[in-house]
């Protein structure tokens, strides 16, 4: 079980809207993590390597920065199975590069702009991981 | 200047996937079991993101261009092929296995989970894989 926190989770989704629309102002860009984390790789092919590895530093360093200046503590449950880590891992690596866009992308800034695409892409991922989710719970009974 | 506004602008981003819960797997995977332990949190995080995301969207882009940059890189495409369901098929399946997505991942690496640090290699190579598979079939057309 975890908590419902329709509050904070409101509160932290508009920060990470707030974060997509103010990248858009400054460099015109779409806040999509799979295309800014499968970019620091080569080949490079624009000049916006320095912007992708700061934004992708700023997540990494988040919790940790809100861990030294609040002393919150940041709680999460990670499955500790290696195998089924490291095959989600290359699945959704794979997967969201080659369908253009992950949560953030579709999910944060394709549905903001209303764009077919990403209506779509958002769908079929919610609907995948659905169905996994209850393969893996309730048929396997993992 | 670049590397530190998105530094800021990731810090951000972060701080709302940390304050959202996001960055728990076990919430995600918790708002995934509408048939069993089901949390709507993920819900609001979409929600409050869209909400802010599509009026300020329309805002900046009443401007010609970006601060920095000639213009805005707005994907433009309407179709739908294969890719753009065969993507987040297989992006979804892993989504649930491990209740990480890209973002999240990383704000959770500094944190050290075992997991966590078997997903991310993994992730990255996937996501190399993709591009050069994808760059690969795409490069006789634009040759």
């Amino acid at each position: 079980m975890t908590e419902f926190t329709p509050l904070a989770s409101l509160v932290g989704g508009m920060m990470i809207g707030l974060s997509a629309v103010l990248l858009m102002l400054w460099e015109g860009r779409i806040a999509g993590i799979s295309g800014i984390a499968g970019r620091l790789l080569p080949p490079y092919r624009d000049g916006a390597f320095l912007s992708r590895f700061g934004f992708v530093v700023g997540l990494v360093a988040a919790p940790l920065a809100m861990i030294a200046i609040s002393g919150i503590e940041v709680s999460q449950t990670v499955s500790s199975n290696i195998p089924l880590m490291i095959a989600a891992g290359l699945l959704v690596g794979f997967g969201s590069v080659w369908g253009n866009g992950c949560t953030s992308g579709h999910g944060v800034c394709g549905l903001s702009r209303l764009s077919a695409r990403s209506i779509v892409a958002t769908g079929v991922f919610m609907a995948t991981a659905i169905v996994t989710v209850f393969l893996v719970r309730h048929v396997i009974g993992a | 200047m670049s590397f530190l506004v998105n530094l800021a602008l990731g810090l951000l981003f972060g701080a709302g996937l940390v304050v959202s819960g996001m960055s728990d797997p076990a919430k995600v995977l918790n708002f995934l079991d509408l048939f069993g332990t089901w949390d709507p949190s993920l819900a609001f995080v979409m929600g409050g993101a869209v909400m802010v995301a599509f009026v300020g969207y329309r805002l900046v882009l009443t401007r010609a261009e970006p601060i920095v940059g000639d213009r805005f890189h707005l994907p433009t495409r309407s179709d739908i092929d294969a890719r753009i369901v065969a993507g987040p098929a297989i992006f979804g399946i892993g989504w649930g296995l491990g209740g990480f997505c890209p973002g999240p991942a990383l704000t959770a690496l500094g944190l050290g989970a075992t997991g966590t640090l078997a997903f991310i290699p993994a992730m990255i190579l996937g996501m190399w894989a993709a591009r050069l598979v994808a760059e690969g079939t795409a490069a006789p057309r634009t040759a």
